[in-house]
This record gives structure tokens, sequence and C-alpha cells, in this order.
């Protein structure tokens, strides 16, 4: 085994695990103080990445772009959470589930009507667009800035939670939301704040995304799978849950993906492996989240609530 | 006449309705309405049977067309390897059904509530992303199926076959469900859903109970998966992926949780709305979209308006509040 194509693969692992942080901790944010299941979260990712793309080539510059595709989610975030959400709050997740599912189905028509049904083309800026010698292996900058990014979002987060006065009408709501409502604080505003929050992230995971994965409709819909298995196996509503099972499933999924199939041909004819090992990559995290709600079903990470 | 007498007719007055539509359609000349409406009557067939732990015990399973794969599956792999015979490939689908039902009911069993939702669609997803790398079964692409299953006496090798089978089926299914209702199981099902606690009080193993309704009704959703694969002579994986899982839930909504005939004209009514829309424009989805939003937002007092035009005895409705103190109804 080549360590150098190794630690590209971990890079890889850890880039796709960032990914999933800022748009996992989104939601697992909106569960555990809304009580609320959003489906169309994997449609504001889309959001990020579609307006992300049309005003970096309308614009040329990278950081209006990274700009407008955070604003414009957490404005359609508003608008979700005004007209479906807000009604929803204190009913069965059944008609959560529904309503979003909905919402999604209309922004994938939505992004193919104005967009067209073909990937969407999207550069990266020329500064970032090398790459660097990590152990003797290049690696592409831009990867290296989103794990920088989602670093700096992640301890950002963390600060917002633990140490301003946001983050902690935020800890108590997810415990105590009519008492905070009692005390005096303006829950309705907490939770609209909230809500653009995640929506926020997650365009902003979009928008990083769009260069290394193709910008199409229903993009939103695979990486929304994955950040629902992130946030169950990490405890639904604990932001260091989403974090921990982020980085854990994107690692595991790309290195399943890269090495499995060379594993088992040790043991079988290398066609078998090779279809049987990429079939078995393809289950590994759900592998992994059957495991960890067999012995914690809870998730690893349980919030005070649950 | 009284709202419940009412109510009986409902049954018999929609399956001889179903009954005329192949002799319709024979006389207008029309043959594309039999394998529309056997597409229909093969949905209905899987919304009843999600109805039993969605409607009955209160467990949204989201990933409910991972069963509707493995029937097709079961068809289009055994028909792959030369192996035409109905008996077969039903008893094959039915084991396979009762296996995966039983492993990943255990595990999902586990959690509630919004964790059951995600975790049951993760699991399909996880089915459907195996059946997108299998490639020697197509991947992608998906499986052609030249055969038709065949069980001896009666071949499933067209549309009005398949429409005859899933009609009958669905009526077995309909009058199952009608008995199963009031059965002490299903009492102890719907129990369960309105005060778990006291179902375990009782000596009841609500684990149990949940289980052998998952498994009952992952088995009938991979029957209506399998007479898909009849019809459309095509297993792809396409039919797993989880857009399904959420029809099925829309159409249950539509119709009413947790009745018996519900479903059934929920999906009448979904995919016939579905079919319009598709002839009207390319962007149905753009309509469609907000409709189930608005069912949504709309059905979420568990359609209180409707039940007030109809009167209808509130005893479906009462199967979806949760009383979380434990007093009786």
């Amino acid at each position: 085994m080549n360590s150098s194509l190794f630690l590209s693969q971990l890079l890889n692992g850890l880039q796709l695990g960032v990914l999933l942080f800022l748009l996992s901790s989104g939601l697992t944010l909106i569960f555990g103080i809304m009580n609320f299941i959003n489906l169309a979260h994997g449609s504001l990712y889309m959001v990020g990445a579609f307006v992300g793309a049309a005003s970096y080539n309308a614009s040329g510059s990278f950081l209006f772009s990274l700009f407008a595709a955070v604003a414009a989610a957490a404005i359609v975030g508003l608008v979700i959470e005004h007209l479906v959400a807000r009604p929803l709050y204190r009913h069965d997740h059944l008609y959560q589930v529904l309503a979003t599912f909905g919402l999604m189905m209309f922004f994938n028509e939505l992004a193919i009507f104005i967009w067209g049904n073909r990937p969407y083309f999207v550069t990266i800026p020329e500064v970032i667009s090398g790459s660097v010698e990590i152990l003797g292996a290049p690696y592409p900058v831009y990867r290296l800035l989103i794990i920088v990014v989602g670093v700096l979002v992640a301890f950002g987060a963390w600060y917002l939670i633990q140490k301003t006065r946001f983050g902690m009408l935020v800890r108590a709501g997810t415990t105590h939301a009519s008492m905070v409502s009692v005390l005096g604080a303006n829950v309705d505003l907490l939770k609209k704040s909230l809500f653009m929050l995640g929506a926020g992230l997650a365009g902003l995971a979009g928008t990083l995304a769009g260069p290394i994965l193709s910008v199409q409709s229903g993009m939103g819909d695979p990486v929304l799978i994955l950040a629902l298995v992130v946030i169950v196996v990490g405890g639904i509503g604990s932001i260091r849950g989403a974090l921990l099972a982020a980085i854990l499933i994107a690692v595991i999924d790309t290195l399943g993906r890269a090495y499995l199939p060379g594993i088992l041909a040790l043991v079988m004819a290398p066609a078998a492996a090779n279809t049987v090992g990429s079939a078995l990559a393809s289950m590994l995290i759900y592998l992994l989240m059957a495991f960890v709600l067999a012995f914690k079903p809870q998730g690893l990470m349980v919030s005070a609530k649950r | 006449m009284n709202s419940r007498n009412w109510m009986r007719l409902v049954l018999p007055v929609l399956f001889i309705v179903l009954a005329a539509i192949p002799f319709v359609a024979q006389v207008v000349d029309e043959p594309f309405y039999v394998t529309f409406f056997a597409r229909v009557l093969i949905y209905a067939l899987a919304a009843c049977a999600l109805n039993i732990v969605l409607g009955f015990a209160g467990l949204v399973s989201f990933g409910h067309a991972m069963f509707i794969g493995l029937g097709c599956y079961a068809v289009g792999i055994l028909s792959h390897y030369g192996i035409s015979n109905g008996w077969i490939q039903l008893f094959v689908c039915i084991a396979v059904c009762i296996v995966v039902a039983v492993l990943v009911g255990s595990v999902c069993l586990r959690t509630s509530g919004i964790g059951f939702i995600m975790i049951t669609l993760a699991f399909s997803q996880m089915f459907y992303f195996l059946m997108v790398s299998l490639t020697p079964f197509g991947g992608d692409d998906g499986l052609n199926i030249y055969e038709s299953s065949n069980f001896g006496w009666f071949e499933l090798s067209g549309s009005s076959e398949v429409y005859w089978a899933t009609w009958a089926l669905l009526l077995m299914l309909a009058l199952f469900l009608n008995r199963l209702r009031t059965s002490p199981f299903g009492m102890v099902l719907r129990a369960t859903h309105i005060n778990p606690r006291r179902v375990d009080a009782f000596g009841y193993s609500v684990f149990r109970i949940q289980l052998s309704a998952y498994v009952l009704s992952g088995v009938i959703t991979g029957i209506a998966g399998f007479l898909l694969a009849n019809l459309t002579a095509f297993a792809v994986p396409s039919y797993i992926a989880w857009h399904l899982s959420g029809e099925l839930i829309v159409m249950i909504v539509i119709g009413g949780i947790g009745l018996v005939t519900g479903p059934i004209f929920g999906a009448i009514v979904f995919l016939v709305l579905e079919e319009v829309l598709k002839g009207w424009t390319t962007h149905w989805m753009l309509v469609m979209g907000p409709i189930i939003t608005f069912i949504a937002l709309a059905g979420r007092n568990q359609f209180a308006w409707l039940k007030a035009i109809f009167n209808r005895p509130s005893t479906a409705g009462a199967a979806l509040k949760t009383r979380p103190n434990g007093e009786l109804p």
C-alpha cells in the first residue's frame, strides 16, 4: 500500500467529512431545537451550489460567489421556515417529512427549469487551482481550502454555541424551549435565525462542493441521505456528535471505496473482488450505522434532552 | 343510513368499479388504461401494506420502496438465470422479504419517531446503491425481464393478466385488513402506537408486535414489487429510490391514515393527478411538489376539516394521537 496515496485518500475523506459536517450541523440543530426534520436541506445545498456557480461565472469573484450562495440559501431557508416549517413545528413528523419532500421535488424540478438537465459547468479560480506536495504526493489546493474552511466553521459553530448569548439561548432552547420563552427571550426570532444559519451552512457546503462534484438538479439528495446517516450515528441534536460522525463516515466511505476491492482481491478472483468490493463499499456506512445503533440506539453523542 | 353503514358500501362499490375498467378500456379501445390502472392497483397494494405499519402502528417507514425493489429483483434475477416458474419466484420473493424485514426491522425498531424515519430511509438507500453497483444485474441501467412469471395454469404475460391478479390480491388484502384491524393482533398493534408503555404492562412485547407488523407489511409490499416487475418487464434501481417511498406515504395521507380503503383511493388520486400533470407539462414536479407540501400542511391535523364534513367515527384519527400521560381515550 502506497502511503502517499493513502494520505491523499485520507484527506479526501476529511474533505468530504467537512462538507457533511456543514450540512448535518444545521440539520441536527434545527431538529434539536425545533423538533423539525427538514428533507429540503439537500435542496438548500443545491441552491448554494447553483447560485455560487452562476454568480462566479457572472462576476468572476470567488468571494462574492461564496457570499451570494450563502445569502441565497439563507433567504430560501427563511422563506421555507415561514411558509412550511413554522405551521408544522408542533405536529407529527410524518407531515414534516411529507411537506419537505414536496419542497425537495419542487426545487429539483425548478433547477432543471432554470439551468437545464445537464451538469452546470463551474471552474476554480486560478489562485487556488494548483496543487501542493504533501509527503511527495500532489494534492489540490482547493480541496485543502475546503478542509480549512470547514475546520474554521466548526470552530466558529463551537464558539457560537458555547460562548455567546445566542448559543446559550440555543442550548437552553433545545432542552427547555417554553421556559426560555417565559424568561423573555424571543424564541420565534431564535428559531428563524437558527433556520437561516443552518440553511446558510448548507449553502456554503453546496458552493464549496460545486467545483469538485457536478452541479446539477438532484445533487442534494444523496448528500442529504449521508447527512441523515451522520446525525443518526452522531446522536440527533448534538453538534459534537455530528462532527465526529461526519468525519468517521466520510473517511470510512472514502477509504472503503478506494481499498475494499483491492483487499478482497487478496482472497478472491479480481473480477469478483471488484464487483463484491464496490457493492460492499457502497453499503459500508449503512452497516456502520446499523452497528452503532445496535449498541447505542441514541447515537454516539447523546444530547442532554434525549 | 348512518355513516358506518355508508362506509360498508365503499369496499364492494370500489372493487366493482375497478373490475369494470378493463371492459371499459376494451370498449373505448384504449389498452393503455389497463396498463395504467394495473400500475395504480400495484401501488395501491403497496400503500395498503405500508398502512399496516404507518396507519395501524404509527411507524413512519420511509423505506418501503426497498421491498418493492426486493420483489422486482426476485423476478428479475431469477428470470435472468432462466427460472421463470412463478411459484419459485414468489417463494424466493417472500422468503427474501421476510429475512430482510426481520434484520432491518430489528435494527430500525430500536429507535422511534424521527430516528425510525431516517433509518428506514437509509436502509432503502443502502439497497438502492447496492443494486446500482451490482453491474452483473444491470447496475444503473436495470435488468430486462424477458420471461414473465409462469404459474402453470396462469401466466403474468400481459397487462390484463397482471391487472386481474393485482385486483384479486388487493381485494383479498382489503378484506384481510378489515379483519386484522379489529382482530386481537390488530387491536394490540394499534395500542402500541397510542400507549406502548401500557401495552408493555399488559404483558405484550411491543417490539415483537411491531416487528411482526413490519415483516407482514414488507412481504406484501414485496409481492407488489413482484407484480410491478411483471407489468413493466423491467427491474431497475429507480424502483428503490426514495421518491417511491415518499409517494407511497403521500397516497396514504391523501386517502386517510389507518383506513383500510384509504390508500386505494389515495393511489388512484395521486397517480391520476400525476398522469394528468405529465400530459400537461414536462415540468410536472414543479406543480406536484407544492401539491404534496399543501397536502401535508392541510392534513397536519389528521384532516380534521374533512372528518367534520363526513362526520366519521374518529377511530382512525385516534390511532395517531399520542397520549403521553397514558389516560384512556
